[in-house]
């Protein structure tokens, strides 16, 4: 009996251990990805002059006397990501206020299994819709010669991020409390006036979760709208072929050399950081929601 | 405390895996180095796939036991890769620039012609050079300008770092000049965009083409492989095997560029779609 006992308690402290391990597995591969992204970014940057990098707005990485300026990606990506959760949110919120409020069963399911697919699609089927049904539309719809620009990246984009904007604030809709409904009901509200008066409100802090969560997604989408934007380093037009921060990497990896390469290095270290602080702000919004409760 | 003990178990693994790593590639190394002698590494320009592909096959079927490998990292990497003896051939679909030509040598395998593109809609058949170049940099930007329909042109190109780019841009004369509405990174993007906008003009491997697209003829002459290799059809770049000036190849890796470079290859050249040299 003792000796059983004494086994439980070796295979507990085992497993606790093991555990143990995988939480700090995790820790070491953020850490890890840190260390590299900083070694092999920071470099370039010495090199170029963080001015003449982050504010830079020509990018000719193969001319003879090659500029590195990411100004062109950086503001594309801002851009880009701003149109696509001005897009998506309202669309978002509001598929996530039906389902969590207003659907009948059938209809909810049907919604919630549409949007779990659309969270499943792989980017670069995303893409390829894009490029073959979008930009062509783009393109017919506002009369341009071509339609792979940064609107039609918004527009995918915008698709991309509606998975975990109707998810989470699904979520977060259904957890506000149903006294709040029933003493804003019993005031004489309707039902509409209930759910964007008094629900909605309630749960803001964890819809903006869900729109940072998006921001998230959006910024760091790579091969979709590498696919419908046109690719080319110009400064952001919403009619105008367009690069972003990770398409910038990713066209140009392969081939690199020399300080070409590092330089795409450093543009990582950039989306890197941006994703950072999205993340940063995420916590923050998180934490004050959970103060104010 | 806590934290502490964390933060010393994680520079532990840290350490620990580190040094893992270090034993493991040591190993690989050495493995590598006896196997070296009946390997033969190339290393370079993804637009040589096919080629290489194909001539890497057959000899390894006619030569067993001999494994040719290949790496498609590009042109530039590929000429750097054999000047730091990381591989035994470099494959570049370009010529040598002059500072690469110090240390090494380029043998010219197969040419490769840029077939220009426009969609199968566009009435206009015959470009000449300097037109394609002025398209390009945005000085004639409405197809009537070319006997066309009139409708804007939308130029459509590769990559910076794409050796089809570098070799198109080189005779066209357009470097670091062009105007392009967008930068694909793959040949079948070109082709798949060209073929869906009828406005659309760009520039792909004669290799690549398919009916979905029309290619011109460049000053009155047609792609095929006699007007390619005689140098008439004037949009071509060389597929060249890059080896070191100071260092002899190994014996595997001088048989292989032999058969390659020997003539006895054409015909696999031509079929995976380039154009054998005139000898």
């Amino acid at each position: 009996m003792d000796k059983m006992r004494r086994m439980g308690k070796r295979v507990e402290t085992g497993m606790g251990a093991l555990f143990f391990l995988c939480g700090v597995l995790t820790i070491l591969f953020v850490a890890l990805i840190t260390v590299f992204l900083l070694a092999s970014g920071i470099p370039a940057i010495q090199k170029i002059g963080l001015f003449d990098f982050l504010l830079g707005s020509v990018w000719a990485s193969t001319a003879a006397e090659p500029s590195y300026g990411i100004l062109p990606f950086l503001l594309t990506s801002v851009y880009g990501t701003f149109g696509a959760i001005l897009a998506g949110t309202p669309i978002g919120l509001l598929c996530a206020v039906f389902l969590a409020k207003m659907a009948p069963e059938k209809a909810g399911t049907a919604v919630r299994g549409a949007v779990d697919l659309l969270a499943g699609i792989p980017s670069v089927v995303y893409g390829l819709v894009g490029m073959i049904v979008v930009v062509p539309f783009v393109r017919d719809a506002f009369g341009l010669p071509d339609g792979a620009n940064l609107l039609s990246a918004i527009v995918v984009l915008a698709v991309m991020i509606l998975p975990s904007v109707i998810s989470v604030s699904e979520t977060v809709l259904r957890a506000v409390p149903k006294e709040y409904e029933e003493a804003s009901l019993a005031l004489g509200a309707t039902w509409t006036e209930t759910v964007f008066g008094v629900v909605v409100p309630a749960a803001k802090s964890g819809i903006a979760t869900a729109v940072i969560l998006g921001v998230g997604r959006a910024v760091g989408e790579a091969m979709a709208v590498m696919m419908v934007s046109g690719n080319v380093a110009n400064m952001p037009k919403l009619f105008g072929s367009v690069r972003f921060l990770t398409t910038a990497v990713a066209s140009e990896m392969s081939y690199s050399s020399g300080l070409q390469r590092q330089v795409l290095f450093s543009i990582a270290l950039v989306l890197f950081l941006f994703i950072l602080a999205v993340n940063l702000i995420l916590n923050l919004i998180v934490r004050r929601g959970e103060r104010n409760e | 405390m806590k934290k502490v003990i964390t933060a010393v178990m994680a520079l532990a693994l840290f350490a620990g895996a580190a040094a893992g790593c270090g034993t493991g590639s040591g190993q690989e190394a050495k493995s590598a180095e006896a196997e070296s002698s009946r390997t033969v590494s190339t290393d370079g320009s993804t637009s040589m796939e096919k080629v290489i592909g194909l001539l890497s096959e057959a000899y390894m079927e006619a030569n067993s036991g001999v494994k040719v490998t290949y790496n498609p990292t590009g042109s530039s990497a590929g000429i750097q890769a054999v000047s730091e003896g990381r591989c035994d051939i470099g494959l570049a679909s370009r010529d040598l620039k002059e500072d690469e030509a110090e240390n090494l040598d380029g043998t010219v395998v197969a040419i490769d012609g840029i077939g220009m593109i426009v969609n199968p809609e566009n009435p206009v058949e015959d470009l000449s050079i300097e037109q394609i170049g002025k398209i390009y940099t945005g000085e004639i930007s409405n197809w009537a300008d070319l006997g066309g329909n009139d409708a804007p042109i939308v130029c459509i190109g590769r990559e910076a770092a794409s050796g089809t780019r570098d070799g198109f841009e080189e005779v066209t004369g357009t470097k670091d000049a062009c105007n392009y509405a967008q930068e694909l990174t793959s040949t079948g993007d070109v082709i798949q965009t060209v073929s869906g906008n009828p406005n659309a003009i760009g520039y792909a491997s004669v290799a690549a083409l398919n009916d979905s697209v029309k290619a011109l003829d460049i000053e009155g002459v047609a792609p095929t492989a006699d007007t390619i290799q005689s140098g008439a059809y004037k949009i071509q770049r060389n597929f060249v095997l890059v080896t070191k000036k100071d260092t002899p190849l190994s014996e595997e890796a001088q048989a292989f560029f032999d058969f390659v470079t020997g003539g006895e290859a054409d015909d696999l050249i031509t079929e995976a779609g380039a154009v054998p040299i005139k000898r």
